[in-house]
């Protein structure tokens, strides 16, 4: 499903590369844990995923294309089969619970009886059945994550990444995040998650790529958030 | 669709004040625009009007009126007469038609022109002069014919209507292209206004925009109600020059300049669309242009 071939990618004007000669096979509905400290790389590796920037070097293969030699005008195809999480959620302040998650379909062009049958269906998959008309100033960190989720599954993705979806969350509710990222993942969808969060990583007993210096230092089946080995 | 139309008319509501300069500045800019087409229209017309009719004219040598050809203190001569007459007969290939026009006929001509005004009884039938007056196949060939005359013995001057009319149309010349320019100069503060504002709305919407692109919105969609807004802009300022344009044409050229000056040819309908369409097509590119310039740069993908 993502496949990076020897890519690295270095920042305008920088010498230093972010991301150094990185190889990593992500298999059809895997979780894959990508940890690693401030500047290792992890941020990097998900935006090369979305076509925000190409690779220095280097070939990436998402949902079977070509992402590095991929015409512009094709990036909206590619990142319709990508659904995306950030730490600071990113919801439109104007708009309800409701509208943020209809959004994402009405800008692609979804038509609205569509809308209106599976953007319910998802509120309800994230928790958020009672809460479709509230405003995201009226909602807790983790409801205003859930929203961002069902934002990102609601045009069922073949992949979701997650840049430290729990990181401005308590670890009660970040449980509650992460089960849900783990319930999508059951639904066949590839997850690729950066993430900070040790007890989390330790907990789920899930593949863990380790990235430091924008080295790939570890990637391990079934891993824990520290050991090297 | 639906949500192109609705952000349009909620981005032109946001930013109406700019909208409006923007409005102004495309109005006053595309008025001197097709004010400028429209002169340069008429300038042609009467250029080919006025070019048509031209006919050399070669003025005899009188004992008042002397050129460097004339014998000193003498009228031509009937020889010299016969010789000029015969060197411009001779010219089959440029010369239509040559006529004589004779002292006393000049002056009947003279006092018939001015036969209202104190000037009439200021030259008497000898400050007139002989001459023959030439209608060329080609107006616009007169050089070498002139040439030929000006040095034959017993011509006094010639004259085209050239050396009048030539100042005349660099002058008006001058003047259109002065307007022309003028108009591009606000044709570019317009677009310059397009574009800024263009930037200032992404950066109003930019977290809108920014789920937009992560979500896989075609850039088409999120272009579009900035094209369309810009659009509308430059079409309201487009329509309402147009309207200057043709109020101008009718009330300063059809009721005025027309029914005053009856003699000369006057643009009608069929120049000032031409000038109209110019003017909606400048427009058009003229909010487009910068759109999409200004959209590519912030909204990149």
């Amino acid at each position: 499903m993502i496949k990076f071939e020897e890519v690295s990618r270095i920042y305008d004007g920088q010498t230093r590369a972010a991301l150094a000669n990185v190889s990593i096979e992500v298999d059809k509905g895997e979780f894959v844990f990508l940890v690693g400290g401030s500047g290792s790389g992890k941020s990097t590796l998900l935006k090369l995923i979305l076509r925000e920037f190409r690779p220095t070097t280097g070939r990436i293969y998402v949902a079977g294309k070509d992402v590095a030699a991929l015409p512009e005008r094709k990036i909206p195809a590619l990142r319709r089969e990508i659904g995306m999480v950030s730490q600071d959620f990113r919801l439109l302040p104007g708009k309800t619970v409701f509208e943020n998650v209809a959004f994402a379909l009405q800008v692609i062009g979804k038509p609205r009886s569509l809308i209106r049958k599976v953007v319910p269906d998802t509120l309800e998959m994230v928790g958020l059945g009672d809460k479709t008309d509230r405003r995201p100033d009226e909602l807790s960190g983790g409801e205003q994550q859930r929203v961002a989720i069902a934002r990102a599954f609601v045009n069922h993705p073949k992949i979701l990444l997650a840049d430290e979806p729990t990181g401005n969350l308590d670890p009660d509710t970040s449980v509650g995040i992460m089960k849900l990222l783990d319930r999508i993942n059951r639904s066949e969808t590839t997850v690729m998650m950066a993430t900070h969060d040790w007890a989390m990583v330790d907990q789920m007993r899930k593949r863990v790529v380790e990235l430091d210096g924008g080295h790939v230092v570890r990637d391990q089946a079934r891993g824990i958030y520290g050991a090297r080995v | 669709m639906r949500h192109a139309l609705s952000e349009t008319w909620s981005g032109l509501r946001r930013n109406l004040g700019i909208t409006i300069a923007v409005v102004m500045t495309m109005w006053v800019s595309l008025s001197l625009f097709g004010a400028g087409l429209i002169a340069a229209q008429q300038v042609n017309l009467l250029k080919d009007e006025w070019y048509d009719k031209i006919e050399v004219s070669v003025y005899l040598c009188t004992s008042k009126l002397q050129g460097a050809n004339c014998d000193p203190g003498q009228d031509a001569t009937e020889e010299q007469k016969a010789q000029i007459r015969d060197a411009i007969e001779k010219n089959t290939a440029e010369v239509q038609q040559v006529f004589y026009e004779s002292k006393a006929e000049a002056y009947a001509q003279f006092q018939d022109v001015f036969k209202d005004s104190p000037i009439k009884d200021s030259l008497t039938v000898d400050e007139m002069q002989d001459s023959y007056r030439v209608k060329l196949v080609d107006p616009q060939k007169y050089q070498n014919l002139e040439a030929q005359l000006a040095t034959m013995p017993g011509v006094q001057k010639t004259v085209d209507l050239h050396e009048i009319l030539d100042p005349v149309f660099k002058w008006l010349a001058a003047l259109q292209w002065g307007t022309i320019g003028l108009s591009v100069v606000l044709l570019l503060a317009a677009s310059l206004q397009i574009a800024t504002t263009i930037r200032m709305a992404t950066f109003t919407r930019g977290r809108e925009i920014g789920i937009m692109r992560l979500v896989g919105a075609s850039n088409f969609y999120i272009m579009g109600p900035f094209l369309l807004e810009s659009l509308i802009a430059g079409l309201i300022g487009a329509v309402f020059a147009s309207g200057t344009i043709v109020g101008a044409v009718y009330f300063i050229i059809m009721r005025n300049a027309q029914v005053s000056l009856e003699a000369f040819r006057w643009i009608g309908w069929p120049e000032t669309i031409v000038s109209v369409i110019s003017v909606f097509v400048v427009a058009i590119l003229l909010s487009i242009v910068p759109t999409v310039i200004s959209a590519r740069r912030y909204l990149r993908v």
